[in-house]
Protein backbone atom coordinates (compact mmCIF):
# COMPACT_ATOMS: atom_id res chain seq x y z
CA UNK A 1 0.00 0.00 0.00
CA UNK A 2 1.70 3.11 -1.07
CA UNK A 3 0.98 6.74 -1.43
CA UNK A 4 2.52 7.48 -4.77
CA UNK A 5 2.08 11.17 -5.18
CA UNK A 6 0.98 14.21 -3.25
CA UNK A 7 0.44 17.52 -4.97
CA UNK A 8 -0.80 20.83 -3.59
CA UNK A 9 -2.44 23.25 -6.00
CA UNK A 10 -3.27 26.89 -5.78
CA UNK A 11 -5.52 28.04 -8.60
CA UNK A 12 -4.42 25.14 -10.74
CA UNK A 13 -0.73 25.56 -10.62
CA UNK A 14 1.27 23.35 -8.32
CA UNK A 15 2.70 24.61 -5.06
CA UNK A 16 4.26 21.35 -4.02
CA UNK A 17 4.87 18.06 -5.75
CA UNK A 18 6.14 14.98 -4.09
CA UNK A 19 6.23 11.48 -5.53
CA UNK A 20 7.72 8.22 -4.58
CA UNK A 21 10.35 8.00 -7.28
CA UNK A 22 9.12 5.05 -9.19
CA UNK A 23 8.64 4.51 -12.84
CA UNK A 24 6.00 6.41 -14.77
CA UNK A 25 6.00 9.48 -12.62
CA UNK A 26 4.57 11.39 -15.54
CA UNK A 27 1.53 9.18 -15.53
CA UNK A 28 0.77 10.17 -11.97
CA UNK A 29 1.19 13.83 -12.77
CA UNK A 30 -1.17 13.49 -15.66
CA UNK A 31 -3.80 11.77 -13.52
CA UNK A 32 -3.57 14.44 -10.90
CA UNK A 33 -4.10 17.16 -13.46
CA UNK A 34 -7.17 15.50 -14.86
CA UNK A 35 -8.57 14.98 -11.40
CA UNK A 36 -8.40 18.73 -10.83
CA UNK A 37 -11.34 19.09 -13.16
CA UNK A 38 -13.37 16.76 -11.04
CA UNK A 39 -12.40 18.67 -7.94
CA UNK A 40 -13.66 21.90 -9.48
CA UNK A 41 -16.87 20.21 -10.49
CA UNK A 42 -17.45 19.03 -6.97
CA UNK A 43 -16.83 22.41 -5.47
CA UNK A 44 -19.34 24.13 -7.70
CA UNK A 45 -21.97 21.45 -7.29
CA UNK A 46 -21.66 21.34 -3.57
CA UNK A 47 -23.06 24.78 -2.86
CA UNK A 48 -26.06 23.90 -0.76
CA UNK A 49 -26.33 20.76 1.28
CA UNK A 50 -22.97 19.47 2.42
CA UNK A 51 -21.22 22.43 3.93
CA UNK A 52 -18.13 20.49 4.68
CA UNK A 53 -14.53 21.04 3.84
CA UNK A 54 -13.21 17.77 2.84
CA UNK A 55 -14.30 15.74 -0.07
CA UNK A 56 -13.26 12.28 -1.02
CA UNK A 57 -12.77 11.56 -4.59
CA UNK A 58 -12.54 7.93 -5.52
CA UNK A 59 -11.96 7.25 -9.10
CA UNK A 60 -9.62 6.90 -12.01
CA UNK A 61 -9.38 3.18 -11.71
CA UNK A 62 -7.18 2.04 -14.52
CA UNK A 63 -7.92 -1.21 -16.24
CA UNK A 64 -4.50 -2.55 -15.46
CA UNK A 65 -3.71 -1.16 -12.08
CA UNK A 66 -5.68 0.14 -9.17
CA UNK A 67 -5.20 3.72 -8.27
CA UNK A 68 -7.35 5.94 -6.18
CA UNK A 69 -7.13 9.67 -6.29
CA UNK A 70 -8.25 11.62 -3.26
CA UNK A 71 -8.93 15.31 -3.13
CA UNK A 72 -9.28 17.89 -0.36
CA UNK A 73 -9.98 21.60 -0.61
CA UNK A 74 -9.37 24.21 2.05
CA UNK A 75 -11.40 27.35 2.56
CA UNK A 76 -8.60 29.28 0.95
CA UNK A 77 -9.04 27.35 -2.28
CA UNK A 78 -5.88 25.30 -1.97
CA UNK A 79 -6.36 21.82 -3.35
CA UNK A 80 -4.53 18.80 -2.07
CA UNK A 81 -4.49 15.80 -4.35
CA UNK A 82 -3.14 12.44 -3.34
CA UNK A 83 -2.63 9.35 -5.47
CA UNK A 84 -2.73 6.07 -3.67
CA UNK A 85 -1.84 2.73 -5.13
CA UNK A 86 -4.15 0.19 -3.62
CA UNK A 87 -2.39 -3.02 -4.38
CA UNK A 88 -3.03 -4.64 -1.01
CA UNK A 89 -6.00 -3.32 0.84
CA UNK A 90 -7.57 0.05 0.62
CA UNK A 91 -6.51 2.60 3.16
CA UNK A 92 -9.37 3.27 5.48
CA UNK A 93 -11.30 6.47 5.03
CA UNK A 94 -10.18 7.73 8.43
CA UNK A 95 -6.55 7.29 7.62
CA UNK A 96 -6.88 9.30 4.44
CA UNK A 97 -8.71 12.00 6.35
CA UNK A 98 -6.09 12.16 9.06
CA UNK A 99 -3.39 12.42 6.41
CA UNK A 100 -5.16 15.34 4.82
CA UNK A 101 -5.55 17.01 8.22
CA UNK A 102 -1.85 16.67 8.84
CA UNK A 103 -1.16 18.15 5.44
CA UNK A 104 -3.49 21.02 6.16
CA UNK A 105 -1.89 21.70 9.53
CA UNK A 106 1.56 21.76 8.01
CA UNK A 107 0.36 23.98 5.19
CA UNK A 108 -1.04 26.42 7.74
CA UNK A 109 2.33 26.53 9.44
CA UNK A 110 4.03 27.28 6.14
CA UNK A 111 1.55 30.10 5.49
CA UNK A 112 2.27 31.70 8.82
CA UNK A 113 5.98 31.80 8.11
CA UNK A 114 6.73 35.48 7.41
CA UNK A 115 9.48 34.56 4.97
CA UNK A 116 7.12 32.63 2.80
CA UNK A 117 5.27 34.45 0.02
CA UNK A 118 1.92 32.90 -0.75
CA UNK A 119 2.04 31.49 -4.25
CA UNK A 120 5.64 30.40 -4.16
CA UNK A 121 6.74 26.83 -4.27
CA UNK A 122 6.84 25.36 -0.82
CA UNK A 123 10.42 24.74 0.19
CA UNK A 124 10.07 24.21 3.89
CA UNK A 125 12.10 21.43 5.41
CA UNK A 126 9.54 20.82 8.12
CA UNK A 127 6.87 20.35 5.49
CA UNK A 128 9.08 17.97 3.53
CA UNK A 129 9.82 16.01 6.68
CA UNK A 130 6.16 15.67 7.49
CA UNK A 131 5.27 14.49 3.99
CA UNK A 132 8.15 12.00 3.96
CA UNK A 133 7.09 10.53 7.25
CA UNK A 134 3.54 10.23 6.00
CA UNK A 135 4.51 8.47 2.79
CA UNK A 136 6.87 6.12 4.57
CA UNK A 137 4.41 5.20 7.25
CA UNK A 138 1.84 4.21 4.69
CA UNK A 139 4.10 1.93 2.66
CA UNK B 1 6.69 59.94 3.82
CA UNK B 2 3.60 59.44 5.90
CA UNK B 3 1.87 57.81 2.93
CA UNK B 4 4.70 55.34 2.43
CA UNK B 5 4.62 54.32 6.07
CA UNK B 6 0.90 53.75 5.95
CA UNK B 7 1.26 51.64 2.81
CA UNK B 8 3.98 49.59 4.44
CA UNK B 9 1.84 48.99 7.51
CA UNK B 10 -1.07 47.99 5.35
CA UNK B 11 1.06 45.51 3.43
CA UNK B 12 2.30 43.98 6.64
CA UNK B 13 -1.29 43.65 7.80
CA UNK B 14 -2.11 41.99 4.48
CA UNK B 15 0.48 39.26 4.91
CA UNK B 16 -0.48 38.65 8.53
CA UNK B 17 -4.14 38.52 7.56
CA UNK B 18 -3.42 35.78 5.02
CA UNK B 19 -1.72 33.60 7.58
CA UNK B 20 -4.33 34.25 10.26
CA UNK B 21 -7.20 33.36 7.99
CA UNK B 22 -5.52 30.11 7.05
CA UNK B 23 -5.30 29.17 10.70
CA UNK B 24 -8.82 30.27 11.60
CA UNK B 25 -10.59 28.58 8.71
CA UNK B 26 -8.81 25.31 9.18
CA UNK B 27 -11.71 23.71 10.96
CA UNK B 28 -14.71 25.74 9.86
CA UNK B 29 -17.13 24.61 7.23
CA UNK B 30 -16.96 25.94 3.72
CA UNK B 31 -18.44 29.39 3.16
CA UNK B 32 -21.58 29.58 1.09
CA UNK B 33 -21.20 33.05 -0.35
CA UNK B 34 -19.66 36.47 0.06
CA UNK B 35 -22.03 37.54 2.80
CA UNK B 36 -21.14 34.43 4.75
CA UNK B 37 -17.48 35.34 4.50
CA UNK B 38 -18.13 38.90 5.69
CA UNK B 39 -20.13 37.61 8.61
CA UNK B 40 -17.28 35.30 9.52
CA UNK B 41 -14.92 38.27 9.47
CA UNK B 42 -17.24 40.28 11.68
CA UNK B 43 -17.82 37.56 14.23
CA UNK B 44 -15.15 34.89 14.54
CA UNK B 45 -12.21 36.74 13.06
CA UNK B 46 -12.80 39.98 14.92
CA UNK B 47 -13.46 38.12 18.18
CA UNK B 48 -10.28 36.14 17.95
CA UNK B 49 -8.13 39.15 17.14
CA UNK B 50 -9.81 41.94 19.11
CA UNK B 51 -11.85 39.97 21.66
CA UNK B 52 -15.12 41.51 20.54
CA UNK B 53 -17.39 41.39 17.53
CA UNK B 54 -18.07 44.04 14.95
CA UNK B 55 -21.05 46.03 16.17
CA UNK B 56 -22.69 46.74 12.87
CA UNK B 57 -22.40 45.37 9.35
CA UNK B 58 -24.09 47.17 6.50
CA UNK B 59 -24.06 46.42 2.81
CA UNK B 60 -25.58 47.71 -0.35
CA UNK B 61 -25.59 44.18 -1.78
CA UNK B 62 -23.49 45.41 -4.62
CA UNK B 63 -20.06 44.76 -3.23
CA UNK B 64 -19.71 47.47 -0.59
CA UNK B 65 -19.67 46.52 3.08
CA UNK B 66 -19.27 48.82 6.03
CA UNK B 67 -18.06 47.31 9.28
CA UNK B 68 -18.64 49.49 12.27
CA UNK B 69 -16.84 49.00 15.53
CA UNK B 70 -18.04 51.32 18.27
CA UNK B 71 -15.17 50.68 20.59
CA UNK B 72 -12.19 49.76 18.48
CA UNK B 73 -9.59 48.21 20.77
CA UNK B 74 -6.64 49.96 19.24
CA UNK B 75 -8.22 53.37 19.74
CA UNK B 76 -9.86 53.15 23.15
CA UNK B 77 -6.78 54.34 25.01
CA UNK B 78 -6.17 57.23 22.69
CA UNK B 79 -9.07 59.53 23.27
CA UNK B 80 -12.81 59.60 23.79
CA UNK B 81 -13.84 62.15 21.25
CA UNK B 82 -12.28 64.31 18.61
CA UNK B 83 -8.82 64.64 20.07
CA UNK B 84 -5.94 63.13 18.04
CA UNK B 85 -8.29 62.37 15.17
CA UNK B 86 -5.61 63.11 12.60
CA UNK B 87 -3.30 60.42 14.00
CA UNK B 88 -5.88 57.66 13.94
CA UNK B 89 -5.12 56.60 10.36
CA UNK B 90 -1.70 55.28 11.34
CA UNK B 91 -3.27 52.91 13.79
CA UNK B 92 -5.94 51.71 11.43
CA UNK B 93 -3.70 50.91 8.46
CA UNK B 94 -2.54 47.57 9.79
CA UNK B 95 -6.09 46.47 10.51
CA UNK B 96 -7.21 47.46 7.01
CA UNK B 97 -4.45 45.26 5.66
CA UNK B 98 -5.53 42.48 7.99
CA UNK B 99 -9.04 42.50 6.53
CA UNK B 100 -7.77 42.76 2.97
CA UNK B 101 -5.33 39.87 3.45
CA UNK B 102 -7.94 37.66 5.04
CA UNK B 103 -10.41 38.29 2.23
CA UNK B 104 -7.82 37.76 -0.46
CA UNK B 105 -6.96 34.32 0.84
CA UNK B 106 -10.64 33.44 0.79
CA UNK B 107 -10.75 34.40 -2.85
CA UNK B 108 -12.08 37.96 -2.63
CA UNK B 109 -10.16 40.91 -4.01
CA UNK B 110 -11.04 44.08 -2.22
CA UNK B 111 -10.02 47.53 -1.16
CA UNK B 112 -10.36 48.34 2.52
CA UNK B 113 -10.37 51.84 3.93
CA UNK B 114 -11.08 53.12 7.40
CA UNK B 115 -12.56 56.31 8.73
CA UNK B 116 -12.95 57.70 12.18
CA UNK B 117 -15.32 60.50 13.00
CA UNK B 118 -15.22 60.21 16.74
CA UNK B 119 -12.98 57.95 18.76
CA UNK B 120 -13.07 55.15 19.66
CA UNK B 121 -15.70 54.26 17.08
CA UNK B 122 -14.51 53.59 13.57
CA UNK B 123 -15.80 52.27 10.30
CA UNK B 124 -14.05 49.98 7.87
CA UNK B 125 -15.31 50.12 4.33
CA UNK B 126 -14.72 47.09 2.14
CA UNK B 127 -15.12 47.46 -1.62
CA UNK B 128 -15.19 44.14 -3.39
CA UNK B 129 -13.58 44.14 -6.82
CA UNK B 130 -15.36 41.99 -9.29
CA UNK B 131 -12.90 40.76 -11.88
Amino acid sequence: MAVSTIILFLQNYPLYIRSVPTENELKFHYMVHTSLDVVDEKISAMGKALVDQRELYLGLLYPTEDYKVYGYVTNSKVKFVMVVDSSNTALRDNEIRSMFRKLHNSYTDVMCNPFYNPGDRIQSRAFDGMVTSMMIQVC
Amino acid sequence: ENGRCITKLENMGFRVGQGLIERFTKDTARFKDELDIMKFICKDFWTTVFKKQIDNLRTNHQGIYVLQDNKFRLLTQMSAGKQYLEHASKYLAFTCGLIRGGLSNLGIKSIVTAEVSSMPACKFQVMIQKL
